[in-house]
């Protein structure tokens, strides 16, 4: 029925942690693109931390109840949760399906919450909701300025698409989706070897020597296969990626979120109050492509 | 025959195998050591032992090499190995196990990763979400007591990022706290309580 495609995509929205500080170009981005393609996005009230990588590293059982809380806090709307950040993504995930699947932990969590679990609001990535709910049409329509002649590496890292059980609607060793929304918007998503390899992710802060050999591995892999810049959909691993490339005779990588590109393929405004606060700037590039 | 070679005496636990399979529904013993999870671990170059050497060693109960060794504070769940395991078996809900172990039998952790999660963790207790500039003041501050060669070590690098994230304004000084700051230290007491109930039931056990 045409109703059906009238009606508003309504989503609680989940923004996470780092959405305001170390990943704001994602934050911001993902809230105009989201707005330009007609998602409205509700964010959930008084959402809490996730618990990241450390809830689950030092106690089981709070890295399940942390993120608990926010699938309890987005039962009563029962929309699907939007989230950018992968790690949130898992954890909020995790977190839904064992209240789904085991009922002690279910009752255990109604108790302490006061809340009654319906199991209507998934908790999705925003990759997901992109590349499955609005067809490439709809995109394809919004497009006023194509990525033309911009080479990009897709950068999935991982727990967006791993372990398998959890997630399921990308391939874990050689995922496509992002690739395939470059391509929708005018750009040429490169071929390479390093889609799924891991940036390091937390030990950014603790052990910072290991974060920038990963991280320097996975940014040549993508010189190598010819890229201009790097596309990701994950807080931790643009900030990997854009502060902890080695020095080294190379010219150092843009690292993008897609949301920002997908903005400046919409020709949205004001691209250049995230854009400017990347570590390394990427608006040479996009200006030598014409595209800024 | 004694064993002269005290590195040789591994006192071996048999049902450390079956403990860990219990608390992390992970079926260690499954594994024929067929290696691929090391071959695509990101951080086994810097693992005293490597993953499938860890599954080895729990299946053979060697429990105290298994809970002091660097492997547990390295690895960071990034489910590459639970991915192309071809016995299903995800190392990453194992390793949180073991973490949890190892401090609850007072092995000592890594520092600086250790540090870390616990500034990390007490940043979400205290505001209910994370806050980076208390978080990194506190995650320095122990690293700076416990083990000061390291908080040396890396400090010019950090300071470097940190005046980075700072110039392109991505650290907030005011913390965000949510209304629902109550609801999260219960599920921190939760959290403890059945944590001391498992360390009670093992020794009992």
């Amino acid at each position: 029925m045409s109703t059906r495609v009238d009606a508003p995509m309504r989503y609680t929205y989940y923004p996470g942690c780092t959405s305001e500080t170390t990943a704001v170009e994602f934050g911001l981005s993902t809230e105009v693109v989201c707005e330009a393609l007609g998602m409205e996005l509700i964010e959930l009230d008084d959402w809490n931390c996730c618990g990241a990588s450390s809830a689950h590293s030092l106690d089981h059982e709070l890295g399940l109840a942390l993120p608990g809380r926010n699938v309890a806090l987005a039962q009563q709307a029962g929309l699907d949760i939007v989230i950018p950040c992968p790690a949130c993504y898992q954890h909020c995930r995790d977190a839904d399906i064992r209240m789904r699947d085991d009922l002690a932990w279910r009752e255990k969590m109604e108790r302490i919450l006061r809340f009654r679990y319906e199991g209507k609001a998934r908790p999705r990535h925003l990759l997901e909701v992109l590349s499955r709910d609005l067809g490439k049409e709809m995109l394809r329509k919004r497009v006023t300025r194509p990525l033309e002649g911009l080479k990009v590496a897709s950068y999935y890292g991982c727990v967006l698409v791993r372990p398998p059980e959890l997630t399921g609607w990308d391939d874990p060793e050689h995922p496509v989706t992002m690739d395939q929304l470059i391509h929708e918007v005018g750009g040429e998503a490169i071929d390479w070897s390093y889609k799924v390899d891991c940036c390091g992710a937390s030990l950014t802060l603790s052990r910072g020597d290991i974060v920038t050999e990963l991280s320097t591995r996975i940014v040549e892999g993508a010189a190598e296969a010819g890229a201009d810049c790097i596309v990701s959909v994950c807080g931790m691993c643009e900030i990997n990626l854009d502060t902890r490339q080695a020095p080294g005779s190379r010219e150092k990588m843009p690292v993008f979120y897609l949301t920002e590109l997908l903005a400046l393929a919409f020709g949205l405004p004001r691209v250049e109050r995230w854009l400017r606060r990347h570590s390394i700037d990427p608006r040479p590039l996009l200006r030598e492509r014409k595209l800024l | 025959m004694a064993l002269g070679n005290k590195a040789l005496a591994v006192r071996t636990d048999l049902s450390f195998g079956d403990i860990i399979r219990e608390r992390s529904g992970e079926d260690v013993h499954s594994c024929y050591y067929c290696q691929k999870c090391t071959a695509g671990c990101p951080t086994a170059f810097v693992m005293d032992y490597k993953p499938a050497q860890l599954l080895r060693m729990i299946q053979l109960g060697q429990r105290e090499r298994v809970l002091s060794s660097t492997t547990i504070w390295m690895c960071i769940g990034c489910e590459a190995c639970g991915t192309r395991c071809p016995n299903q078996i995800r190392l990453a809900p194992v390793m949180d196990v073991l973490r949890q172990m190892a401090l609850d039998e007072d092995y000592a952790p890594e520092t600086a990763v250790y540090s870390l999660h616990r500034s990390f963790l007490d940043s979400i207790r205290m505001w209910g979400r994370m806050h980076e500039v208390t978080m990194l003041a506190q995650f320095k501050t122990l690293e700076l007591l416990k083990e000061y060669p390291v908080f040396f070590k890396g400090l010019l690098g950090d300071m470097k990022l940190g005046a980075d994230l700072l110039l392109n304004g991505k650290l907030s000084f005011i913390p965000d706290r949510i209304k629902g700051v109550d609801e999260i230290r219960a599920l921190y007491e939760e959290a403890a309580a059945t944590s001391s109930r498992e360390k009670e039931s093992e020794v009992s056990g």
